[in-house]
């Protein structure tokens, strides 16, 4: 009982630490903490625009937050919500391209759907190599990530350039402006809010629905907690580990499609690195489903905690001249200190099982994990 | 295509091939001696962004190359530490904290460079150190004998990371704690001070990785490594965890980096399809890997944190 509630106060430590930290970093930086503090609260939360602000930021971390949920849960580690954001992105941006003229109600869902595919072949790609051919999933998607970039900076400085761009002779590395029937329409007027928000939401449900209250998810637990029992019970095993993937980077796919139409844009622009376009969030998208237990519903709380100590962290910059890097460090941090956690190990260690490089867990014994561990669901 | 093989170009690619190959051997080496005594380190990327900036820091503001080798170790030394704790005393799940690693190093670097530095300001670079009578050889002379010291080092460092290994009694520690800890903890090796000291080494090594990389480049920006660290640790499994293997992928790799780069320059690769070429290390990586990944054996304990009961 004390432990569960010592562990259910990890998130609040593991912030306190991070703002311990933050504070530090700020002193050293000649800047006042207290000052610091304010200015990322006013950043995120200090009127509506910035409320709406926070809330697109957290957009893309819930979703692939969510993935990252499923993926773990099936004992699959899933680095790859770069390239999966950006395989979601270019896949809806060919097809508002080639599709401009369909009216909003049919152009806006086929452009996410078309996202979900593209990042689910972006994940099905390492679910398949773990499962069939054994390579670590980490690596694969690692080596994904680092191609996905050089792959969007070709097709948006070739094959998609803006034509404008290159009568100009400028030569910025962007689509044209894609179509408006394709934009996420704006719930909130006047802000940025826009439907992209409330479908990142939704996927979360989604997850924890597929995960918790279908066979599929009862599936793929069931490959997480011992893919031994699983083959035992008749569960093609790599078929799910395939399937893990391929859901966890359709949700980032996702993402990719609402970085794209929900932007101002309304186009894809590089600046030759993938940070530049997904900010991140393939990595920050970890950091929040960490932050949330790897819980799908607790994943969107967590992200818009993140959504807004990025949000924050451009105020930061612009009052007390702070780089806004400082909330990217302050994040690897976070990772850090969760994951060092006892209760987390615990948690981790019943659901990733031990994450092992080459996937011969049908031939492994599972030791440690029964007489250490309580089951938590 | 005729441009390129004439005998100039190609020594001058094998040339910066072997350059380029360095970062990526002394990273890698250090990640084999890590991943030997069963610990996975997926920060390596950010302890090399982070040695890599402090590294630059210390040339833009004394001008002397070495201490800033110094620097990178020290460096590579904290973060052994820290990764050390969090992996052995923690008994942390290794390809997260890893990755919280990497995301702090590409988070910190940037906030210090951005603070600190602004814009990118060129340094001097380390400096090739010719070998007497070696460096004059015709061919390969010059790709092989008029390197910088730090090159020399990495390559030096293969076969003591070999003799490291294989004959001496802390390599058998290493290597048995990182197969079968149990066996080894019950024969009274310390498999927490064993896995502590190959991380320490590894995060040191991978902390002059970061110096070598900027002090060859002589200039520093943001995210300088794109993914460097973890090609490096790509290629342990490429080197399936032999220091021999290791070099010759990290060679393999600086070998494909310096054609694309060449080719690009002689116009061989157009522009258009440049970006195209610079996916070829990705691919040739996960190749390997696909051959590679049921031949060979990963150390049993791998990424497995110990405790006794």
């Amino acid at each position: 009982m004390i432990n569960k509630l010592l562990g259910g106060l990890v998130p609040f430590l593991a912030a306190l630490v991070a703002f311990a930290f933050g504070a530090i970093m700020l002193i050293a930086l000649g800047a006042n903490p207290f000052e610091g503090l304010e200015a990322i609260f006013d950043g995120a939360f200090g009127s509506g625009e910035r409320l709406a602000a926070t809330a697109v930021k957290a957009t893309p971390l819930i979703l692939v937050g969510a993935g990252i949920t499923i993926a773990f849960r099936t004992n699959v580690v899933n680095i790859g919500g770069e390239s999966q954001i950006i395989g979601g992105a270019l896949l809806s941006t060919v097809v508002a391209l080639g599709l401009p003229d369909l009216p909003a109600f049919l152009l806006v869902p086929l452009v996410i759907i078309a996202g979900a595919i593209g990042g689910g072949i972006l994940g099905a790609i390492p679910g398949a190599l773990k499962a069939y051919a054994s390579v670590n999933e980490i690596l694969s998607t690692i080596m994904l990530n680092l191609m996905m970039v050089q792959f969007m900076n070709y097709l948006l400085r070739g094959p998609l350039i803006d034509p404008y761009e290159l009568e100009a002779g400028t030569r910025i590395p962007q689509t044209e402006r894609l179509s408006d029937n394709a934009a996420l329409p704006t719930i909130v007027e006047g802000t940025r809010f826009h439907l992209g928000v409330l479908i990142a939401v939704a996927a979360a449900i989604v997850a924890y629905i597929i995960l918790w209250r279908t066979p599929v998810g009862f599936r793929l637990r069931a490959v997480g907690h011992s893919p031994k029992a699983a083959k035992a019970a008749g569960i093609n095993v790599k078929r799910n580990i395939t399937l893990a993937l391929a859901i966890s980077g359709s949700l980032a796919g996702i993402a990719g499609a609402i970085l794209v139409f929900g932007s101002e844009g309304q186009r894809m622009v590089t600046d030759g690195s993938a940070a530049g376009f997904t900010s991140s969030a393939g990595f920050n998208g970890i950091v929040a489903a960490l932050f949330g237990g790897l819980h799908p519903l607790w994943t969107v709380p967590s992200a818009f905690l993140f959504g807004a100590l990025l949000t924050g962290a451009t105020q930061l910059q612009r009052v007390l001249q702070v780089p806004s890097s400082l909330a990217v460090a302050l994040n690897g941090i976070i990772v850090i200190f969760v994951i060092s956690s006892s209760r987390v190990r615990t948690w981790l260690q019943t659901t990733l099982g031990n994450t092992n490089l080459f996937s011969k867990e049908e031939e492994e014994e599972e030791e440690e994990i029964n007489s250490t561990t309580e089951v938590t669901t | 295509m005729n441009d390129f093989f004439t005998s100039g170009v190609l020594v001058a690619t094998a040339a910066s091939a072997i350059r380029l190959a360095t970062p990526y051997l002394l990273a890698s080496l250090g990640e084999t001696i890590g991943q030997r005594s069963g610990v996975l380190n997926l920060g390596v990327d950010g302890v090399m962004l982070l040695s890599a900036f402090f590294s630059y820091w210390t040339v833009l503001q004394t001008g002397n190359l070495w201490l800033a080798v110094v620097v990178a170790l020290a460096v590579g030394v904290i973060m052994g530490v820290l990764y050390g704790i969090i992996t052995v005393f923690f008994e942390a799940t290794q390809g997260i904290s890893g990755i919280g690693i990497f995301i702090f190093g590409l988070g910190f670097s940037d906030l210090m460079f951005r603070q600190q530095v602004g814009t990118p300001k060129p340094v001097q670079r380390l400096p090739n150190v010719d070998i007497p009578v070696l460096a004059d050889i015709p061919y390969i002379g010059e790709p092989l004998f008029q390197r910088s010291l730090l090159t020399y080092l990495a390559f030096a460092l293969v076969p003591l990371t070999f003799l490291l290994l294989n004959k001496t009694t802390f390599g058998l520690n290493i290597r048995s704690v990182g197969e079968n800890p149990q066996a080894a903890d019950s024969l009274g090796v310390s498999v927490e001070r064993t896995r502590f000291a190959a991380i320490l080494i590894g995060n040191t090594l991978a902390g002059l990785a970061g110096a070598a990389l900027v002090l060859q480049l002589g200039i520093f920006q943001p995210n300088l490594t794109q993914g460097m660290g973890f090609i490096a640790v790509a290629l342990v499994y490429f080197g399936a965890w032999r220091p021999l293997g290791v070099m010759g992928g990290a060679l393999l790799y600086g070998l494909v980096n310096a054609t694309v780069l060449q080719w690009k320059s002689l116009g061989i690769i157009p522009v258009s399809i440049s970006d195209l070429a610079g996916m070829a290390p990705a691919i040739v990586t996960i190749g390997a890997l696909i051959l590679l990944a049921r031949r060979v054996n990963a150390p049993a304990a791998l990424t497995k944190p110990f405790s006794r009961h």
